[in-house]
């Protein structure tokens, strides 16, 4: 009926997803690509779409070549997984206040929060550098995770309050009347129901978490060793010879850890991070 | 239900009273407690180093020590042409890839909302640049944009647009808005997917209204979809100005500002002067100016907010 659509409308509007596809997918296209062509043949100009020995070569070999990459794979996860965790213990107290109780301050003290998210770390570096260096902390896991969960607490609040909003008092009222406290009806009643929310915006915090490291990384660690994957990959850039079609290997081996959370969880993600877009 | 507190044995007597004082704790009091960690972290990570940033923008701070400048970092900086370049690439680059942002997030949502098989698919496919670290995304590009083994350089030399292998990044316009097509790239998909949230949230009545006074899709879309969704398109266009203002891995890695500063947006000229040449003081001052600009737009946006949402009368 309405929605229906004549033979010609529908390959219009798939011939323009294609295209719009091909635009979002092609970098990975040609990463793909040129992982799988042997390292003599990536250098072959004019361009050839087509090398008859694609082989999956370079990733077997890129272990040898970059002797670090399981390392730096382990500490994006690593750093991530540690941002994520001790974000969501500032955030969901916090994110709980907003939600449902009346307090003083509170559009303020949330506006302040949201400010945060008009500053990249890039702004606060120099001043961040030396705190972190009076803390002792350059060149440690924190150097990275403390300034990572600083610009994720805000987007966190937000999320989970949008969440939060929706649970219904009614659940929470009744604990009161039965002379539950605060704390415990919020321990009790409110997280469990929760539950479905906490691992929404827990898995938003983490890609955000394991997307951010590179800025942090390059300028606060210098150790090799603590490297996450984005920062270990750059410094491959400026080697000598590069080993390119190993370093498309590393690079997409890198983001299959965020890529299948998300394949696992995308509908629900989506749904959260876009709640805000929703009319109640 | 009961509490902790009556379960817990030997505290007889003054058990009534602590109770009451647990429940009668003030909403006020227990919710600054839930938020006081949170803030605190802010505090100290964000809101004092803002604060030593200004401070510094005084001085002429470097590795060894800091000295008392007054205003000038800040003058130095009103009387160069090169900054003030800066600023205005600054603002074309956001505008150009907040725009282009945004009118790609539209059509690929209407695109995405279309009742065709195969949608939730798409829907998925579209999110990976959103989701994997820009700087991976970032090798990806840096690749297709080689003029000897990259696909783009390669499609232009069989179609004979040029001669001979191009070097995207290599010139100053062309490095500038290769620079902006993988911004837009980074940011296109969570536009789309939030505008597409929205218009799914557009009450199907609206449209089944229009439809059977014979209104077709366009004029749908025109009337109906775009006056719905315009609270999201607005508020979106601020989250975007701010992240693509502030968008720095990008042309890091890219370009790393160049060629010959093309690409120098505000924040790679902070990082260079501050992190890459050591001069804190210079570079607290053009943080500060950063700061200063995003906080205006900001205030002017969000006037402007208000304005759309009470044309469109949400809350």
């Amino acid at each position: 009926m309405m929605d229906k659509y004549t033979k010609l409308q529908m390959a219009g509007i798939y011939a323009a997803i294609t295209v719009f596809l091909i635009f979002i997918l092609l970098p990975f296209f040609e990463m793909f690509m040129a992982s799988l062509r042997p390292l003599e043949h990536l250098f072959r100009s004019p361009y050839q779409f087509w090398s008859d020995d694609f082989s999956f070569q370079a990733y077997s070999d890129m272990w040898d070549t970059v002797p670090l990459l399981g390392r730096y794979i382990f500490n994006s996860v690593f750093i991530a997984t540690a941002v994520t965790l001790i974000t969501m213990v500032f955030v969901v107290p916090a994110a709980y206040a907003y939600a449902r109780l009346d307090f003083p301050f509170k559009n303020g003290s949330l506006a302040i929060f949201l400010g945060v998210n008009m500053f990249t770390g890039a702004v606060l570096l120099i001043p961040l550098y030396r705190v972190l260096r009076s803390l002792s902390l350059l060149n440690t896991y924190w150097a990275m995770i403390i300034p990572g969960v600083a610009f994720l607490i805000p987007t966190g609040i937000w999320l989970l309050r949008s969440y939060l909003e929706k649970i219904p008092r009614e659940l929470e009222e009744a604990a009161f009347v039965d002379g539950a406290s605060r704390m415990y009806t919020l321990r009790r009643v409110v997280l469990p129901l929760a539950t479905p929310g906490l691992i929404v915006v827990g898995t938003a915090v983490f890609i955000g978490a394991y997307a951010q490291q590179f800025l942090f990384a390059i300028t606060f660690n210098q150790q090799r060793e603590l490297q996450p994957l984005p920062a270990g990959l750059f410094e491959f850039i400026g080697y000598q010879d590069v080993t390119w079609n190993q370093m498309m290997a590393a690079a997409l081996t890198g983001i299959l850890p965020v890529m299948v959370i998300f394949l696992f969880l995308q509908k629900y993600l989506v749904a959260g991070l876009t709640a805000g877009a929703v009319k109640e | 239900m009961m509490t902790e507190a009556t379960q817990a044995p030997g505290q007889g007597a003054a058990l009534p009273a602590v109770r009451q004082k647990v429940k009668s704790l003030p909403e006020s009091v227990f919710a600054w407690v839930l938020i006081g960690p949170a803030m605190l972290f802010i505090a100290v990570i964000v809101a004092w180093p803002l604060a030593e940033t200004i401070r510094l923008s005084f001085m002429e701070a470097g590795l060894g020590g800091e000295e008392y400048v007054g205003l000038a970092n800040y003058q130095e900086l009103a009387e160069s042409r090169k900054f003030l370049q800066t600023i205005v690439r600054t603002f074309y680059w956001m505008f150009l890839s907040v725009g282009l942002k945004l009118v790609l997030g539209l059509i690929g949502a209407t695109l995405l909302n279309a009742a065709v098989p195969g949608r939730g698919l798409f829907r998925v496919l579209v999110m990976p640049p959103w989701i994997i670290p820009m700087a991976i995304g970032m090798i990806g590009w840096l690749w297709l944009y080689n003029g000897y083994f990259g696909v783009l350089s390669g499609a232009m030399m069989s179609l004979g647009i040029t001669d001979g292998p191009f070097e995207f990044l290599a010139y100053k316009s062309s490095a500038f808005y290769s620079a902006v097509v993988a911004d837009v790239w980074v940011g296109t998909p969570m536009v789309t997917l939030f505008f597409l949230a929205a218009m799914q949230g557009v009450s199907r009545d609206l449209y089944e209204a229009a439809w059977v006074d014979g209104a077709g899709r366009w004029y749908r879309f025109r009337r109906i979809t775009i006056p719905q969704i315009m609270p999201v398109i607005v508020s979106m266009s601020l989250l975007s100005a701010i992240f693509t203002f502030n968008s720095f891995e990008i042309i890091w890695i890219l370009t790393e500002g160049g060629p010959r500063g093309a690409t120098t947006t505000l924040i790679v000229d902070t990082y260079k002067t501050a992190i890459s040449n050591f001069k804190f003081g210079e570079g607290s001052a053009r943080a500060v100016i950063i700061v200063i600009l995003l906080g205006a737009f900001s205030l002017l946006y969000l006037n402007l907010l208000k304005v759309v949402n009470r044309k469109y009368g949400t809350k």
